[in-house]
Order: structure tokens, then sequence, then C-alpha cells
């Protein structure tokens, strides 16, 4: 955590839909001006957890502070933060400049001010000349721009995303992101992106913060998170590694059944009942010995940039395997393949 | 492509039935309207196929000067005018309300509440509006109930009055004005109500400039799904209002039946349509731009 105080504090969070646990005691700090990416599956409390900091849901226990001030009693009008919706929820009978100078006029800004504002977020986000447009008349892109700049005309220090990239055409996708970046570094605003797509999440932010079933499985900076997943979940989740289920064998090594080998992990934890082990950290081995394993091809899947094998292990496990292009064309179904990796690739998971 | 007997069939049904049963009536009430009056009564002549009444003389245009010359059909065209107009704007009222309700109320619940409102359709219009009569009479539910507690003496004269005709127009046109509200609500994202609180709308501005406006094609529609077949209202009227209020759909009753005047009736029935043809054209055009 940063030395300076947070932008926003949310502590003990719970939200309750009847039975569904939706928010199951959060707890999350935001910086000022960080990008943070909120990564789960469908179900895991990221959208309600928006909701929540918007105001449009209650918790039912729980502190949510935004610089010092508790937001529970403020209503959502009264917040000072704004969200950019998954929808976008562009106001249909309204122009482009109306759409984006509503929240300026609801805030009593004089006109002059006004129109300089709605067309400096005009040009913030490219969309200059477009001004006297209807929403409908619109492209995919160009709407996700116009929400972008109705949400920051009123210069948030705290944005809210919700699937900001997720109704673009993949080709529009990355690009975006990138404008995405460049703006959050240009206002200086902290983003709160909601996104189910690791790539994304990865990519964008400053931090990524993992949630499964309403709980924060685990936060840091994208690389760090992708590296050492802390459990099973996000290790499976953030980039699809291989989980090995077994139990330290009490002189280093660990014993993996599925496998039919003993691993021997650089550190390993004595509670240790998994390890991870990405698919493109496994290699050809030369030689049988430490941290090899043999295994026959079954599937093989063409990928662009490199290919995927599905091999199966002595043990019965089905281990995912990286193949690089650079190293030729993959090996076909059913060759028989002898695998290795280093001791630092394989890492305890905790849960 | 040759079109397949079937996609023949769709085609020439519909036509067949518009032909038989709404361009060939119309045109008949048109020729009544334009005929002379020995003609103009069953069995009835073509005013230019040379009937008795007619010594070949061809179309009677005096049904139609009758009427635009005398005050009293132009009064009753007027009071159905404000009659429709003023039971369209308290269904608007009353169900803008409603439909909100409805659409607020869940989709759990949608079904069931619409199912209710449009319960009183399947009985009888008539033992309904019977129904109104015995609540609003002298001897009625009303009076009689504020008689025997005491806060009248005399029964107050609720029946044949112009809030009876309301009350009844508003019972009868209710679910026409709820219906095509209901669609336009349940139709907004409700992400759109956020976004404008995101922004820093309270509810009644976010209501007022959002909301509102985004209903309002939906609230003209109802306006005219009401206003159009209210102004040739002629049950409620003869039931529930009071005994001089004129209304078209009254006085043509009044020229067929008891006049048996078919030249001027039909010709009646003739301007009330064009009267109402621009509302209906304004209706379709709205409804076209949904």
């Amino acid at each position: 955590m940063p030395a300076i105080p947070p932008l926003l504090s949310l502590r003990g969070l719970v939200k309750r839909f009847g039975d569904h646990l939706a928010l199951d005691g959060l707890d999350l700090d935001v910086a000022p001006g960080e990008f943070l990416t909120l990564l789960g599956g469908s179900g895991s409390g990221k959208s309600t957890l928006l909701r929540v900091i918007a105001g449009f849901e209650t918790a039912d226990a729980g502190r949510l502070d935004l610089a010092g001030q508790d937001l529970a009693p403020l209503p959502p009008h009264a917040r000072p933060l704004n969200m950019m919706f998954q929808s976008y929820a562009l106001f249909p009978h309204l122009s482009v400049a109306a759409n984006i100078a509503y929240g300026l006029r609801r805030d009593g800004v004089p006109r002059a001010e006004r129109e300089r504002r709605v067309a400096g977020a005009l040009a913030l986000v490219g969309l200059e000349g477009l001004e006297g447009r209807m929403p409908q008349r619109l492209s995919g892109g160009q709407r996700q721009r116009v929400a972008l700049a109705r949400a920051l005309v009123k210069r948030p220090r705290l944005l809210l995303l919700d699937e900001p990239l997720g109704a673009l055409d993949a080709h529009l996708r990355e690009r975006t992101g990138f404008e995405l970046r460049a703006l959050q570094r240009a206002t200086g605003a902290a983003f709160i992106m909601v996104t189910h797509d690791q790539q994304e999440a990865l990519s964008l932010a400053d931090r990524v913060a993992v949630l499964e079933a309403g709980r924060l499985v685990q936060q840091g900076p994208p690389r760090a998170v992708y590296e050492r997943p802390a459990t099973r979940f996000v290790a499976g989740f953030l980039g699809g590694a291989n989980v090995l289920e077994g139990r330290p064998d009490g002189r280093g090594g660990f014993d993996c059944p599925a496998l039919g080998v003993a691993l021997r992990p650089a550190a390993l934890p004595a509670a240790t009942t998994a390890l991870a082990l990405r698919p493109e950290r496994i290699a050809r081995a030369t030689a049988a010995g430490e941290n090899t394993v043999e295994g026959v091809v079954e599937e093989v899947a063409f990928r662009g940039d490199d290919s995927l094998l599905l091999v199966r292990a002595g043990g019965g496990a089905l281990l995912r395997v990286g193949h690089a292009e650079e190293d030729g064309p993959p090996p076909p179904r059913g060759a028989v393949l002898r695998l290795g990796w280093e001791a630092a690739a394989l890492v305890p998971l905790a849960a | 492509m040759r079109a397949t007997p079937a996609a023949l069939l769709t085609r020439l049904l519909p036509a067949a039935w518009l032909l038989a049963l709404v361009a060939a009536p119309l045109l008949l009430v048109l020729a009544i309207a334009l005929s002379w009056p020995a003609d103009g009564v069953p069995p009835f002549t073509l005013p230019w196929s040379g009937g008795q009444g007619s010594e070949g003389r061809g179309a009677n245009p005096e049904a139609f000067a009758l009427i635009l010359g005398d005050g009293f059909y132009g009064g009753a065209f007027l009071g159905s005018v404000q009659a429709a107009g003023a039971t369209a704007a308290l269904c608007l009222l009353l169900g803008f309300p409603m439909a909100l309700g409805i659409v607020r109320a869940g989709p759990a619940w949608r079904g069931p509440l619409l199912l209710a409102m449009l319960l009183p359709f399947w009985t009888g219009f008539l033992p309904r509006l019977g129904a109104w009569i015995g609540i609003l009479r002298d001897e009625g539910w009303i009076n009689g109930v504020l008689l025997s507690l005491g806060l009248i003496e005399a029964p107050l004269p609720l029946l044949y009055s112009t809030p009876a005709l309301l009350l009844g127009m508003l019972h009868a046109y209710l679910p026409f004005a709820v219906l095509p509200l209901y669609a336009s609500l349940s139709r907004l994202d409700p992400a759109l109500e956020e976004a404008a609180a995101d922004l820093g709308a309270g509810r009644w501005t976010a209501f007022a400039t959002v909301t509102l406006p985004l209903v309002a094609p939906g609230a003209a529609a109802a306006f005219l799904l009401v206003f159009i077949p209210a102004a040739g209202e002629y049950v409620i009227p003869e039931l529930l209002g009071p005994p001089g209020a004129q209304m078209v759909g009254r006085v043509l009753w009044q020229e067929f039946f008891q006049n048996r005047d078919w030249p001027v009736a039909a010709a009646l029935a003739v301007l009330l349509l064009l009267a109402l043809l621009l509302p209906i054209l304004l209706f379709q055009r709205l409804e076209a731009r949904r």
C-alpha cells in the first residue's frame, strides 16, 4: 500500500441478495490516480461492488470512505464520483453535446464554461465535430467515447467503469484500451474498471484485484498476480495455469500422483496442497530428471502466436503445455514428449 | 421469385378483408350521405342509378350542407371533442402512475398486474355500466350511505351528470392508456435513470429530464388511442351523461333511429371520420417512430 492515504477505502463490505452473498466482507483501498481492475467471473460480485460504490445498491454492512468522507449516507447523485455504464446508458433523446453537458447542467455550471468543458471533453476522446449527433447515429466505438466523455467532464477523482470495452468489436478493444490508459494518465483520476477479461485486466491496470464469490482473493501488480497466483482459482482464471494437486513428501519434494512423479519446487511451505505451473513455462526436456515428465499429445490447438498442447502425463493428469511458434511446427497428436520446467516455475498455492 | 400459394393467400386475405369489411361499408355510408331522402332508406338506391327521389339529379349535398350550416351539429362535434379530450387527459393522468407502478413492480408481478387491469374486459360492457348506474343513482350506494350517515338530507344528483359521464369513460378507456404507457416505460433502460443520478440528478430531476421526454411519444399515443374511440362514443353518454349533452355519437344515433334521416346520419359518420383522420394519422406517425 502506498504511504499516501487512500482515495477510496472499503472495509468489511457485505451485500446480500436473498440467500446469495454477493459481497462477503470485502476490504479494498484505492490510491489517488491509480488504475485498478476488478477481475472475476460472472457472479463474483464485481459489478455489485461497483454499484455499491456508486450508490445504486446499499451495503448491508461495512464502511465506504471516499477521501475521508463516509459515502454511505449519500444518495448516488450526491456522491463525488462518476460511472461509465456497461450499456453506456447514453440519453437517446439528447445530442452528443447535451449528453456530455447533462452532469454540468445539474451542477449549475454557467453556459459559457459548460460549452468550453464539453468541447474539451469531446477533444479528449477525439470526437470533435460530432456535437450535434444523436446517439442512435453513432458507431459502437463512438458511443463508448461519448459515455467516457460524459463521465469525465465532471472531473471526478474516481471513475467507475463497468466492462467499458465489453461491447466493442475485438479489433477496437486493444486500441480503446490504450486510449483508456492514456486518458487515465491525462486526467489523473483513479479508475476502477470491472472486467471478466484477464487480458484487459493485466494489460491496463496498475493493480489487479481478483474477486471470487464476493471475496477479494488476491491483489497486486498484474505481473506479480500472474506469476505468483495465490489460490487455485486465480491460477486457473489468469492464464489457465495447470494446478497440480498433491502433498509435500517431507524431503523438499512434492508428491503429485496425477503426474506420476515427484516435483521439486524452489520453495515449498509445509501445508501446500497444490502447485501452479503455467503452460508457457513448460519446455521440452532433453533427459529424465527432477521436474520432468513424459506424456502423450492428445490435442493441438493453434492460437496464432503460439499453440496449446494437451498432454496426458503418466499418472493421468492432462497438462496444458505452450508451444512457441519459433520452436517450429507443434508435435502431432499421439507424439510422446518429455517435458520439463525450472523449479521456480512451480508456485505453491495457499488455497 | 414466384409467390407460393400460401404467400399469395397471406397477401390476398387482408386485402379481401379490407375491401369487404372496411372499404365497401365506408363507400356505402358515403353513398347514403349523398343520396336523396326517398332513396336513403332501405331498400336503398344509389344516388346516380336513377332512384325515385333523385329524379336524375345525381348526388345530393344537402345532408352535408345541413350539418355544416347548423350550429347544433357543430356543438355536438365540440361536445365530443371536449368529452374525449377530458377522458384522454384523465386516462393519461391516472394511467401514467399505474403503468409506472406495474413496470416497477418487477418481472414476477407485471403479468398478474396487467391481467388484473384487463380483467373488467372479460365481463360485459353493459353490465359494468349498469353497475355504475346502481352506484350513482339517487337510491344508489353512494347516496344510500351518505343519507344513512346523515351527511346529506336529499340524494345528490350524481347520475346523468358530466362527472358520471367522465367516470364511465375513464372506466372504459383507462386500459387503452395504460398499455401503450406500460410498453414505452418497460422499454426504458433502467440504467438511464441511474446514469442521470450518477451525473448529479435527484430523483425528480432524473424523472423530468430523462424518463418523461423518453415516454412522451408513448404518452401521446396513449392520449390518441383513448381520444379517437371516445370521440365517437354513444353508449356511455346515453347511459350516464347529462340528458342535454350533445355528442356526435348520440346525435348520430338520434338521426338514424329517431328521425330516420339516414343521409344526415351517414354524413355525420363521414364527417366524424374525417375529423378523426388527423389524430389517427398523428397516432400512426408516433407508432412508426417508436
